[in-house]
């Protein structure tokens, strides 16, 4: 089959800076499940070399190649030909600056990441027998879902609370807060949930739910954010997950 | 061109490169991480099925069983002394990465689970133990997540994008590494006292690969360039179920829980090669039976893939015909539960949902043994008396220690880069506090900057795009799981040719300085290339078969001339390199010896090199 894609270009030092314009290409003898990743891929090599993205590991786990997919925040490797029909919009994300067609500056969104104290605390002396900590599988499954975050941004920039106010620290931060805020080894929970009931914080959600369907690594991003709220009203987070939602 | 100086440089943000910075950082050093990828973007997040260690937290182990076993995975070109190290090391570093919250799946008794790899027994080869740690199917994705996030607690510097291009070497030491920033163009120099590479594999030099776009060898390349030998590379894994045509790892940790692999007669044939493990032979032995397999008529729709089936009536039919016990059955519940991304994987890509239907696998290129020779503290040695060269140091799948040998065990990966990127940053957290700066050279980005306005100014009329691919194929048909001298020869003249047009005949479209990938996807084309050349030159050389090596016109094993690591030089002409090969490199065969000092009698020297069985 024939695929059409629309790309909304950018290049300073072309077209001048944030100076946008589309560009389209036809590709021919496609495969309804070749991935949009492998048609990008194919425009760049065959037909215009200027075209530029990230991209690494090309199955969705590495997080690179997150852009809007007609109109969707998806990543390129996950998304099928079939998923999307013969006339594909290609755009960068949105919220974040454009640094060259479908790359952006992604350091505000790592910058948010890094307010959250998005690792694990535990001052105690690790156990003398020198072997691991222990914990339940049942306390591990608490916080399963927000350990699957490869840092996409495909939910932050999905966010029109994040649009609207870049200082929000945005989902992807408070999914990466609530791995460590359920993890019953941490003891830092308290000064990130303080972190996350400032102004920036979790309140900025307003539960519109377009990062839920956003993430491409299906975690419940609305669900978490809900979570971290509750534990804020509640001052614990004991009691927050009730073991019968565990899968 | 701006200069940063910092005591110790690593290239390279994956598992092997944050370890390595954190413990550099915590023995004290300055330490700035160099990478083209945000750091966790880096492929070590792909390894999904576990990271082996002897915790014995399911049933009885201890690391002298990992040694051995890593030992004859690798069929005996393993160090031995090195790979006693990586068993023993596994265990406290494993530990050491739940401490720092790594959010591994628990046990009844609120322990590490772990979970049965292929090759790893207990006992010196008597049953299949439980030594893989798992974090569900993304326990490489949680070591990744678990470095970066300690990194950034001991405010480890960063310089995320930045593609290191070239390696500074002052009067036979190295005193860091030349960069391009991806965001502008420009070229930066890298000045430290210690440089360490853990850039990972080449696997992009094969057509079908479970490899990242970006694992293009850049860093061994380098270092080949500016005189470090590369060694055994003619020993490249092919991972025997990557998801058909696309090449996406499927974790062997499906076969840990009871998957099988099934041909187009319906049977499991690995019976017949391995009939004492079966599923979970080493991964030579696996692929090299979906080959032969093939070559029968038994692929499926005669295709040249096999079906893996982890659909609990099948694997429930097995563990019954093997008498084990009800308790032990599985359900569509637990491979949910225990293998989502493989599922996730499998319904996007194929449509094909592993619960229902069984899975179409082929031999995916996988994983480098080779690449830059080290010692056991990550040391770069640059002849076969291990003589080392100062302040340069390698880990991970760029480095070959070697604990490998011939054939690298599943989830030893990840023990290596945990190892020895620990033992690395210790290392020279250590060397440099008695080590004194370098003086650099005028204009350390000279030579390479010629070499990037070289493909800049092409005008030919070949693109890296196609060069690539017809390299890539060249490759996957040559110097695959299968080759022979005419097939290697075939290869080598290939490359050849390929060589010449990029040299003489190249042109690029993008012209710009700001994220010019169109220039930085060219330039990496010519490290392939080298790698390329060097696996396949150091594979027509060893005329013997091991490990992953299989010759078809030399079909067994050759301890009497060959239980010796190869090494490569390059001259440093890019165009035209001449090759030096270096056969003078023997095997450790310390645990071996120390059995015979022992006298005791042959059938109980159980690091003796013998015929490898499973």
């Amino acid at each position: 089959m024939d695929v059409t894609f629309k790309i909304k270009r950018q290049n300073p030092e072309v077209s001048g800076k944030d100076k946008p314009y589309w560009q389209e290409f036809t590709l021919t003898d496609v495969d309804p499940t070749d991935r949009i990743l492998e048609m990008l891929h194919r425009i760049k090599w065959e037909q215009d070399g200027t075209l530029s993205l990230r991209r690494s590991c090309a199955h969705g786990v590495c997080g690179s190649d997150a852009m809007r997919i007609n109109g969707v925040n998806a990543l390129a490797c996950k998304i099928l030909v079939q998923d999307v029909g013969e006339k594909v919009m290609i755009e960068p994300i949105l919220g974040l600056p454009v640094v060259k067609d479908l790359i952006v500056d992604m350091e505000p969104f790592f910058d948010h990441y890094k307010q959250v104290m998005p690792f694990f605390v535990n001052d105690n002396p690790a156990p003398a027998d020198g072997r691991e900590r222990l914990q339940t599988q049942e306390d591990r499954e608490l916080f399963d879902d927000s350990t699957k975050c490869i840092l996409c941004a495909c939910c932050t920039t999905s966010c029109p609370s994040f649009w609207a106010n870049g200082h929000y620290v945005g989902p992807a931060a408070i999914v990466q807060a609530h791995r460590f805020i359920f993890d019953t080894r941490d003891q830092a929970g308290k000064e990130r949930l303080n972190i996350l009931s400032e102004p920036n914080g979790v309140w900025r959600c307003r539960t519109i739910f377009n990062c839920t369907p956003a993430c491409p690594r299906e975690i419940e991003v609305t669900k978490a954010i809900g979570e971290v709220k509750l534990a804020i009203r509640k001052g614990t987070t004991k009691g927050v997950i009730q073991p019968h939602e565990i899968a | 061109m701006k200069i940063h100086k910092h005591d110790v440089i690593i290239v390279g943000a994956g598992g092997a490169g944050l370890m390595a910075a954190l413990y550099a950082s915590k023995g004290g050093a300055d330490v700035a991480v160099v990478s083209k990828l945000y750091p966790t973007r880096s492929h070590t997040g792909a390894a999904q099925g576990g990271i082996g260690a002897a915790l014995g937290n399911l049933d009885e182990d201890k690391p002298i069983y990992h040694t051995y076993d890593t030992i004859k995975g690798g069929d005996y070109l393993t160090d031995q002394h090195a790979a006693k190290i990586l068993a023993e090391n596994a265990v406290e570093a494993v530990v050491e990465l739940e401490h720092m919250g790594l959010p591994f799946d628990r046990t009844s008794e609120k322990r590490i689970s772990q979970r049965r790899f292929g090759g790893h027994t207990r006992n010196f080869g008597e049953e299949l133990v439980h030594r893989a740690c798992h974090a569900a199917d993304r326990t490489g994705h949680m070591i990744l997540q678990t470095l970066y996030q300690q990194c950034i607690k001991n405010d480890v510097n960063f310089f995320d994008e930045f593609q290191v291009v070239d390696m500074i070497v002052v009067d036979g030491e190295v005193a860091g590494v030349v960069a391009i920033e991806m965001g502008t163009g420009e070229f930066h120099v890298f000045h430290g006292k210690a440089t360490l590479f853990a850039t990972g594999g080449w696997g992009r030099c094969w057509s079908v690969t479970s490899n990242a776009h970006s694992l293009t060898g850049d860093g061994a390349a380098v270092a080949l360039r500016r005189g470090v030998p590369m060694q055994d590379m003619e020993f490249y894994q092919f991972h025997p179920t990557g998801i058909y045509k696309m090449g996406i790892l499927i974790t062997e940790g499906v076969r840990g829980e009871g998957g099988v692999l099934i041909n187009s007669q319906g049977e499991r044939f690995m019976e017949k090669y391995a009939p004492s493990v079966k599923d979970l032979a080493s991964r030579d032995v696996v692929s090299r039976a979906i080959y032969l397999e093939t070559r029968a008529g038994r692929s499926i729709k005669g295709r040249g893939y096999m079906h893996l089936d982890i659909r609990p009536q099948t694997v429930n039919r097995f563990f019954a015909e093997e008498g084990k016990d009800k308790s032990e059955f599985i359900t569509d519940a637990d491979v949910e539960r225990k293998l989502p991304d493989i599922l996730d994987f499998c319904r996007t890509y194929l449509g094909v949902d592993p619960v229902k239907e069984p899975m179409p696998v082929q031999p995916t290129a996988h994983y480098a043994m080779g690449g830059i020779p080290t010692n056991t503290d990550a040391e770069v040695v640059i002849d076969a008396k291990g003589t080392v060269m100062p302040g340069l140091y390698a880990a991970g799948e760029t480095a070959c220690v070697s604990v490998h040998g011939a054939n690298r065990l599943g989830t030893n990966s990840l023990v290596d880069l945990i190892v020895f990127g620990r033992r690395g940053g210790m290392k020279m957290a250590e060397y440099v506090k008695g080590a004194d700066w370098k003086t650099l050279p005028a204009d350390p980005t000279e030579s390479i900057r010629a070499e990037f306005d070289r493909i800049s100014n092409g005008t030919g009329n070949s693109s890296a795009g196609e060069l690539r691919a017809k390299m890539q194929q060249t490759m996957m048909d040559n110097v695959g799981v299968f080759r022979e001298e005419e097939s290697m020869q075939v290869a080598i003249d290939d490359l050849k040719e390929l060589r010449h047009r990029f040299y003489t005949d190249i042109s690029i479209d993008d012209k710009g300085k700001i994220f010019n990938t169109d220039l930085l996807e060219a330039w990496e084309l010519g490290c392939m290339l080298d790698l390329a050349d060097i696996t396949a030159r150091s594979a027509i050389e060893r005329k013997e078969s091991r490990g992953a090596h299989s010759r078809e016109d030399f079909k067994d094993r050759d301890d009497e001339n060959w239980m010796v690591h190869t090494l490569v030089n390059h001259d440093g002409n890019l165009q035209n390199p001449t090759y030096s090969m270096n056969l003078d490199k023997k095997v450790d065969l310390s645990l071996w010896e120390e059995e015979k000092a022992q006298n005791l009698p042959e059938d109980k020297q159980k690091f003796r090199p013998k015929a490898r069985v499973y």
